[in-house]
């Protein structure tokens, strides 16, 4: 089974993955039939959400569970890091999205998410080993 | 390795193969100034990001994510399928529609993308329907 984290990884990237779609259907139908010309502003957050929030964030919480483990108890490592590193993700990922609103935090949201993705190589840098050592 | 995941793998490979070859295409529109060929960018990219990527992982994690109950361990076989199917035949229908629309624009085709938008996207909600009972602690 899953660690918790993994759990909030992989949820979150479904969700992630749907809102992706979304954008992406709306803007698909958009070339289509021309409903709302508007909508194709939303291009850099479909891409956002599916290539940080659904496949990148997949890839982190999947290999938190199942990279090789340490000695019980600590047998993930550092968890503290990685919940920050996924905290800051998303937290990031959706300051990028309000770049449709506020163009300026587009550079905030992308800061947040380099101090995710660092933190979290920093976390499990040490799980990267043969099994059983 | 369940039947849904073997062709969905395979599938992703074929698509792969695809958009290398849309790759080519671009490349060649670029040198040769085939105007023909307008609209194919955006076909390649999802060709290889949602018929490659996201099809190998839609696979691999029917494949291996945590069991759903001893009975049904993949969750609905069903709903797999559905998934398989919804996702080539929306991208199947963009690839064609997308680059007419773009050099002809024309109902027939705009309707097209509408009905492969609807699809693709319930693709995707399929595939969350059917795996999120499986991302569980216990």
């Amino acid at each position: 089974m899953m660690p918790r984290l993994s759990v909030w990884f992989v949820r979150a990237s479904m969700i992630y993955l749907l809102a992706g779609f979304t954008l992406g259907a709306l803007m698909l139908a958009q070339d289509g039939i021309s409903y709302a010309p508007a909508v194709m502003a939303v291009l850099p957050v479909h891409m956002e959400f599916l290539l940080v929030g659904w496949l990148v964030q997949l890839a982190m919480g999947v290999a938190f569970w199942i990279f090789p483990r340490f000695g019980l108890p600590h047998s993930r490592g550092n968890e503290t890091l990685i919940w920050a590193s996924c905290l800051l993700l998303n937290a990031g990922i959706l300051v990028v999205a309000l770049e449709l609103w506020i163009p300026a935090v587009f550079l905030i949201g992308r800061i947040l998410e380099t101090g995710a993705v660092i933190i979290y190589a920093a976390g499990l840098w040490r799980r990267v080993k043969p099994h059983g050592t | 390795m369940p039947t849904p995941t073997r062709w969905f793998i395979k599938t992703s490979f074929v698509y792969l193969a695809l958009a290398l070859i849309a790759g080519l295409l671009l490349a060649a529109r670029s040198l040769f100034g085939l105007t023909a060929l307008g609209g194919l960018f955006p076909v390649y990219i999802h060709l290889l990001v949602f018929g490659w990527l996201t099809q190998l992982v839609f696979g691999v994690v029917y494949w291996m994510f945590p069991k759903y109950s001893a009975e049904k361990p993949r969750g609905s076989e069903t709903l797999g399928w559905w998934t398989y199917a919804l996702l080539n035949v929306g991208l199947a229908l963009r690839a064609i529609a997308e680059p007419v629309q773009s050099v002809h624009p024309n109902p027939f085709a705009g309707w097209t993308l509408v009905v492969s938008a609807a699809i693709q996207f319930c693709a995707g909600l399929t595939f969350v329907l059917n795996s999120w009972n499986r991302v569980r602690e216990k």
